[in-house]
């Protein structure tokens, strides 16, 4: 029961909360939308967080999207013992940095007055989740090697289930680790906070910046069309003036 | 030629008289709010001096604007590459403390000190964190000089004067200042607009006014750190940049923006300048000496047929060409040549111009002896008490015949009111001065009547935004009546 719960219905809420919150958030309530970024009050501890903690979920979180995309070629990378070990060790470096990150940066938002005061309760719970995902990933990697490898035969399945509407949860319940199981259950919660939180500013990462010209110009009414358009006369006018 | 129309400004430094009372008109609108304490959208600087954000004119420390990157040019500090990587942590992002920190004072406790044998004081609580502080600095805090040792002397442009030009600068009988006020240029290349990673400033098509969406800055920061200028701000309550809108809701409705509009000295000027927005990449990337000429032919003669034609087919409305051709700024920096850019060599094209202070020396003296005596009344623009250098190296990019050409354009047109008015100068001086400075009696007459005499309407011509219409493009007016206004739809409430 607690499995079908946590397995099941869980992942279901999240990422229906997640769909339906964010394109709301993301389209009736642009404003809130920010990274609220705290580096101008205060830049140097931001630095020596900041960096680590991005760069490393960044990564992970790629590393953690290949897998489930693509389990078969990790699994045949995987195939020479040199190359998983590699593999591992930079996921697990990646984690540490991540963890390292958080840490400095919880420091700092305790011990620096003017981040203390722009901290908000959903921050808290931001902090925390993230704490949880962390160490329990990192758990997991470290007692139950090789995630690389396994990954195909419990999880990937396992999610693909989920995301075809068909839930089997009978891979992942007979796991014995209880690290993965806090680990994919606080996945699924983080993931459904998402649109309370600043989490938000994740789905926002400007892309686009990378093929948009530099320079934009909008016009409020662009005459030069209106001018050479002969769809003007066309539409609806309006009814009462 | 891709012909648009820009609203542009003019400030007369020689009439400001440096009474802040367009900054106060300015915050009272537009950042009298929670996060926003700290930021002037307009300020106003004492020159020398090292302004606000401290030292904002050295790129080698703030790295904003562009330069030059073989034919073309790039963002110092920002830009595709360079955003994307310092996005988690922007290296060359001013911090709070760069600028000031804002802060009130608890008059509360003047009425409600309990009594006692002491007065009972307001102390000042910080508007960040809201304890009590130290005042360390403001925005005006070197004004008219106020520590100059520590403020005046550390100015930017010294670095272009020898030491015994600086020494000779600050000795007491000759030192001298002039206000600065600054607002945002909206530029014809913005680094802002550029650097911005979410897409979320832009300049207006219609008047080029540059704005930032604040449904979709997502406090990236890169703006803050491209603008050379300093001023595009970011709220740190609201977590969104900010910047001068130009007063566009008054533009729009005909009235010139607060600070134009409160300016005790009538020292500002605004007008329409018509310029080719084809020019724009290969003007911004002209060596440094000729920038400021270069920029003066981007824009164009809005008596021209051919200039009228190709606006109009670009859709520039007639009123807007007719205010072009009454703009006074386009007097002032076309025609009569007598303002400047600040800052050219940043390279975004400012579309602020300054008739520079003219502050010329009436004496000298030399082993204390005070000597009136010089062959004219007013010494030679080159004994003026700033270094033309100096002014080279604020107006334009260090091209001091330029400034030189300016100074003495302005010091005929004082000669020849001189003449007029008190007539107790050499004609034969003031008829080479004016033929040096290939200036008429008619040209600085009315060089002296718009920088004087001026009407509110001779100095703000506005074109009609026709807003009226451009709405009804998109929608139907009587649908919206009494839904739609000024302001935010949504809350301007700080996220999650
Ligand atoms: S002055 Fe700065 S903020 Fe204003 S348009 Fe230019 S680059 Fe942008
Ligand atoms: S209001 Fe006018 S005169 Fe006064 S400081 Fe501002 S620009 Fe100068």
């Amino acid at each position: 029961m607690i499995n079908y719960l946590l397995f099941i219905v869980l992942p279901y809420a999240a990422l229906t909360i997640f769909l339906i919150g964010s394109i709301y958030r993301y389209r009736s309530r642009g404003f809130s939308v920010s990274s609220i970024s705290s580096q101008f009050l205060e830049g140097r501890r931001l630095f020596w967080g900041s960096q680590p903690f991005h760069w490393g979920l960044f990564f992970l979180f790629f590393g953690h999207l290949i897998a489930f995309l693509f389990p078969r070629a990790v699994l045949a990378w995987n195939g020479q013992p040199v190359r998983l070990l590699i593999l591992e060790i930079t996921a697990f470096v990646f984690g540490l940095s991540a963890l390292l990150g958080l840490l400095l940066l919880v420091r700092r938002r305790l011990i620096t007055k003017r981040v203390k005061i722009v901290t908000s309760k959903m921050d808290i719970v931001v902090f925390v989740i993230l704490l949880v995902q962390i160490i329990s990933g990192l758990m997991v990697a470290y007692y139950s090697r090789w995630g690389s490898s396994w990954f195909a035969s419990f999880i990937t399945p396992y999610l693909r289930s989920i995301f075809v509407f068909d839930p089997q949860m009978d891979a992942i319940a007979s796991v014995t680790s209880v690290w993965l199981k806090v680990h994919v259950v606080s996945a699924f919660t983080l993931i459904g906070i998402i649109p309370f939180t600043r989490f938000m500013h994740f789905l926002v990462y400007p892309l686009d910046y990378t093929w948009r010209s530099y320079q934009q110009v909008i016009w409020n009414w662009n005459r030069r069309y209106i001018r050479t358009s002969r769809a003007h006369s066309e539409g609806h006018k309006s009814q009462n003036n | 030629m891709d012909v648009r129309s820009q609203v542009s400004m003019v400030f007369h430094l020689d009439k400001c008289i440096g009474c802040h009372t367009c900054s106060i008109a300015c915050k009272n609108i537009w950042t009298d709010r929670k996060g926003a304490e700290y930021m002037w959208w307009n300020n106003v600087e004492t020159k020398p001096g090292t302004g606000y954000p401290t030292k904002w004119e050295d790129q080698e420390i703030y790295k904003g604007g562009w330069e030059k990157n073989g034919d073309s040019v790039s963002l110092k500090g920002a830009g595709k590459f360079k955003g994307l990587k310092n996005i988690f942590h922007n290296p060359h992002l001013p911090v709070l403390d760069d600028y000031y920190e804002p802060w009130t004072y608890k008059y509360q406790d003047l009425f409600t000190a309990p009594e006692g044998d002491d007065q009972p004081t307001a102390r000042p609580v910080s508007l960040v964190t809201g304890e009590h502080m130290d005042v360390q600095a403001g925005p005006n805090w070197d004004d008219d000089l106020g520590g100059s040792p520590d403020y005046a002397r550390q100015d930017y442009n010294l670095n272009q004067l020898s030491q015994a030009e600086q020494e000779a600068m600050f000795q007491l009988e000759r030192m001298t200042f002039f206000y600065l006020p600054r607002i945002c240029n909206h530029c014809l290349n913005p680094a802002c607009v550029a650097s911005c990673p979410s897409g979320a400033i832009y300049k207006r098509g219609e008047d080029g006014v540059v704005l930032i969406n604040q449904e979709r800055c997502r406090a990236w920061r890169m703006c803050v750190t491209a603008c050379p200028y300093k001023k595009s701000y970011y709220n740190w309550h609201t977590g969104k940049s900010e910047k001068c809108v130009l007063c566009y809701p008054r533009l729009e409705s005909g009235q010139a923006p607060a600070c134009f509009h409160s300016c005790v000295g009538r020292i500002r000027y605004l007008g329409v300048l018509l310029y080719d927005a084809d020019k724009i990449q290969k003007i911004a990337s002209v060596p440094e000496d000729q920038l400021v000429d270069a920029q003066m032919d981007i824009y164009l003669d809005p008596f021209d047929p051919e200039v009228i034609r190709k606006a109009q087919l670009n859709g520039i409305a007639d009123s807007t060409i007719e205010a072009a051709q009454k703009s006074p700024v386009y007097k002032f920096v076309k025609v009569w040549k007598l303002a400047l850019p600040l800052h050219p060599e940043f390279r975004t094209l400012p579309n602020l111009f300054y008739v520079p202070a003219l502050l010329p020396t009436m004496a000298t003296v030399s082993n204390g002896i005070y000597d009136s005596t010089s062959k004219s009344l007013w010494n030679d623009v080159s004994q003026n008490r700033l270094p033309m250098k100096y002014l080279a190296s604020l107006f334009t990019a260090g091209n001091t015949s330029k400034i030189v050409e300016v100074m003495k354009r302005l010091m005929a047109v004082r000669l020849h009111r001189r003449g007029v008015t008190v007539g107790d100068l050499n004609r034969n001086e003031i008829s080479s001065a004016m033929s040096e400075a290939q200036v008429d009696a008619e040209t600085a007459d009315a060089i002296f009547r718009l920088t004087s005499l001026a009407t509110f309407d001779e100095r703000f011509v506005i074109p009609p935004a026709h807003r009226e219409e451009s709405i009804e493009m998109l929608e139907n007016t009587g649908d919206v009546k009494g839904n739609t206004g000024f302001g935010f739809k949504e809350r301007p409430a700080r996220g999650l």
